[in-house]
C-alpha cells in the first residue's frame, strides 16, 4: 500500500475517533458513535497490517496475541459490575501507558523498522525526544493507574499515604528524567541502559505521585490518567509518523484534563491541591478542633420513612458513593417505581463528584434501569430541593453539607453542593454518626428537619420498600 | 525558500485536534462521563499500530537479529495488551450504553447480553 493511501486512511479513522466522542452528547447517538470507533479502529489495524511486511511467523505472533489480549478484554467487559467500573478504567489505562513503552522500546531496539534511523547513524533527534516522553509518561501512566486500581480496587487503603520530603523526591525523580532523555539524545538511542533507567525511574515516579492521594479525590487521578494516556498516545504518534495517533492522542489527552477540570471544581479545589495529595489525610478532626458532637439528631426507622415519602408529592433521590459500596441501585429503583405507583414524583440528583469516577452514579443508575430522563446534574435541579417535600440521601455526605455554603473555616468550604436542607424533611441514610471523606462534621445531621436513618444503604432501601 | 519539516504538520494536526477535542468533549452530557472514559481508552488502543509495526520488526532487507527479536517479543505484548484494552473498551462501552434508557420507552435491544 502507497504510504498516501495509507496515511488518508489513518485520517478516516482519526476522523471516526473524533465522532465516536461527538457521539456521546447524548445517549440516543451514544451507540452509533460507538460503532463509528469500532470501524475506526478496525481501519486502522488492517491499514497497518496491510503496511508492515508479515510473514507467517510474525502473522501467527499477532493473531495469537491478539487472541489473548482481545479475548481476555471481551470476558472482562461483559463480567465486570458496574460498580466496579472506575477499577476497570484504571486498569485499562495502565495497559495503555505498558503499551506506549513497549513500543517506544521496540522503536529504540529497531529503529530501522520505525523509519527513524539519522542518516548518520542512531536515532533522529526529534524522534527520541518524542520517544523520551512518551516513555516518561507511559510509564507513569502505567504505575499510577495501577496504584489508582489498587486503590479503588481496596487492595491497598484509600487514605493517602505521605512520604517524608515527597515534594523533593519527586522533582528529583523528574530532573532524573529529564537528564536520561538528554543521555539518550547525546549518544543517539544506542545507550539501552539510559533507556531502561528512564523505564524504572518512570515507574517510581507514577507510584510516588498517586500514593499521597486520598481515594475520594481518585475521580480527578482516574481522568489526570486517561489525560497521561493520550499524551503518550500522542508522542509515540509523531514517531509513527501516524496521524490517527496524534489525532487520537490530542482527543483523549483533552478529554482527561476537561473531566479533571469539572471534577476539581465540582470540589471547588485546584487541580495542583489534587495532584500535590494528602486531602483527608489530617487526623479526621480537621473542623469543630475535635470537640465531642452533642447535639441531638432525630433519628427514624423504615417504617417512618415509607410512611414519610408515600404521603409526599416531590420525592428527590441523592446517591452517592455509598450507594455504589452498598449495591444499592435496584433496591433504589425499586423503592422509587413503588413511590411513582403511589403517584409520588421521583426525581434523582448527581453530584459531579459523587462517585469513584465522573458519571459513576449516572452508570449504576441505568444499570438499575432508571430512566435518564429522570436523572438531573447539579445545576439542573439545585433549584427544586425548596418545593420537594422529601430528599432522600443515600450514600451521600459531603455533597449535601450545607457550611460548604455557610462555614470559611471548613475544609469543604466554596464547593458547589446540593441544597438539599431546603426541601421540608431530608431523609439521610448513614451507618453511622461518623464524618464525611473531608474529615467534616455535616451541619445537616442536626437540623429539625433531618431524620437519620441509622443503616447499611441497600438494607434500609429495602426495608423501605417493604414497608411501603 | 526550504520545505517544511513534516513534523510541523504533524504538529499542526496535533494542536488542531486537541482544540476539536476540547470542543467535542465539552459537549459531551455529564450523564455519559463514565462511557466517555471507557471510549478513550479504547481509542488510545490505536497504540496498536505501533504495536504491529514492533511485532513485524526486521533489519534492513529483512531478516531478524537479536536487537530485532526484543522488539518483535516487546511488539507482541504491546499487541496483546492493546487487544485487552480495545476489545474491552469498546464492548463495556456498549454495554453501558445500552442500559441508558428514555422513560417508559423501553428500547428494543434493551439488554446488551
Amino acid at each position: 500500500m502507497s504510504p498516501s493511501i495509507a496515511a488518508l486512511l489513518y485520517l478516516i479513522s482519526g476522523v471516526l475517533f473524533i465522532l465516536a466522542l461527538r457521539g456521546l452528547s447524548s445517549p440516543e447517538t451514544s451507540r452509533q458513535g460507538n460503532h463509528y470507533g469500532m470501524i475506526g479502529m478496525a481501519i486502522s489495524v488492517i491499514t497497518t497490517l496491510l503496511a508492515v511486511k508479515l510473514d507467517v511467523t510474525t502473522l501467527g505472533l499477532i493473531l495469537a496475541a491478539t487472541a489473548i489480549g482481545g479475548g481476555f478484554g471481551a470476558v472482562l467487559a461483559r463480567r465486570i459490575a458496574m460498580t466496579s467500573m472506575p477499577q476497570l478504567v484504571a486498569a485499562f489505562h495502565s495497559l495503555v501507558g505498558l503499551a506506549a513503552v513497549l513500543i517506544a522500546g521496540a522503536a529504540m531496539y529497531s529503529p530501522d523498522a520505525f523509519h527513524i534511523s539519522a542518516p548518520s547513524g542512531g536515532i533522529k533527534t526529534a524522534s527520541l525526544i518524542e520517544m523520551g516522553l512518551g516513555i516518561a509518561i507511559g510509564s507513569i501512566t502505567f504505575t499510577g493507574s495501577l496504584i489508582a486500581f489498587a486503590k479503588l480496587n481496596g487492595n491497598m487503603s484509600g487514605a493517602p499515604i505521605i512520604l517524608p520530603a515527597r515534594h523533593f523526591l519527586n522533582i528529583a525523580i523528574l530532573v532524573g528524567i529529564v537528564a536520561l532523555i538528554g543521555v539518550l539524545i547525546s549518544t543517539q538511542g544506542t545507550a539501552f541502559w539510559a533507556f531502561w533507567a528512564l523505564v524504572v525511574l518512570s515507574f517510581v515516579l507514577g507510584i510516588t505521585l498517586i500514593i499521597p492521594i486520598g481515594g475520594a479525590d481518585m475521580p480527578v487521578v482516574v481522568s489526570m490518567l486517561n489525560s497521561y494516556s493520550g499524551w503518550a498516545a500522542a508522542a509515540l504518534g509523531f514517531t509513527l509518523e501516524n496521524n490517527a495517533l496524534i489525532i487520537t492522542g490530542a482527543l483523549v489527552g483533552s478529554s482527561g484534563a476537561i473531566l479533571s477540570y469539572i471534577m476539581c471544581k465540582g470540589m471547588n479545589r485546584s487541580f495542583f491541591s489534587v495532584i500535590l495529595g494528602g486531602f483527608g489525610a489530617a487526623d479526621g478532626a480537621t473542623s469543630g478542633g475535635g470537640k465531642i458532637e452533642t447535639r441531638p439528631v432525630k433519628i427514624g426507622s423504615a417504617e417512618d420513612a415509607a410512611f414519610i415519602m408515600k404521603n409526599a408529592e416531590r420525592v428527590i433521590i441523592v446517591p452517592g458513593y455509598g450507594m455504589a459500596v452498598a449495591q444499592a441501585q435496584h433496591a433504589l429503583k425499586e423503592m422509587a417505581d413503588k413511590l411513582k405507583a403511589e403517584g409520588v414524583d421521583v426525581k434523582y440528583a448527581i453530584h459531579p463528584v459523587a462517585g469513584r469516577m465522573p458519571g459513576h452514579m449516572n452508570v449504576l443508575l441505568a444499570e438499575a434501569q432508571v430512566p435518564y430522563d429522570e436523572v438531573f446534574e447539579l445545576e439542573d435541579i439545585n433549584s427544586e430541593f425548596g418545593q420537594a417535600d422529601v430528599v432522600y440521601v443515600i450514600g451521600a455526605n459531603d455533597v449535601t453539607n450545607p457550611s460548604a455554603k455557610t462555614d470559611p473555616q471548613s475544609p469543604i468550604f466554596g464547593m458547589p453542593i446540593l441544597d438539599v436542607e431546603r426541601a421540608k424533611t431530608v431523609l439521610f441514610i448513614k451507618r453511622g454518626m461518623g464524618s464525611g471523606y473531608a474529615g467534616v462534621e455535616n451541619e445537616l445531621f442536626f437540623r429539625d428537619n433531618t431524620m437519620m436513618l441509622f443503616a447499611d444503604a441497600k438494607k434500609m432501601t429495602e426495608a423501605i420498600v417493604k414497608s411501603l | 525558500m526550504e520545505a517544511v519539516d513534516p513534523t510541523v504538520f504533524r504538529l499542526a494536526i496535533f494542536v488542531l485536534a486537541i482544540f476539536v477535542g476540547y470542543y467535542v468533549v465539552w459537549s459531551v452530557t455529564p450523564a455519559l462521563h463514565t462511557p466517555l472514559m471507557a471510549v478513550t481508552n479504547a481509542i488510545s488502543s490505536v497504540v496498536v499500530v505501533g504495536a504491529l509495526v514492533a511485532a513485524a520488526a526486521t533489519i534492513p532487507g529483512g531478516g531478524a537479529d537479536p536487537a530485532t527479536w526484543v522488539s518483535r517479543g516487546m511488539g507482541a505484548v504491546a499487541v496483546a495488551l492493546a487487544a485487552v484494552n480495545i476489545f474491552g473498551g469498546f464492548l463495556v462501552t456498549q454495554r453501558m450504553l445500552a442500559m441508558y434508557k428514555k422513560k417508559d420507552r423501553p428500547s428494543p435491544q434493551n439488554e446488551a447480553h
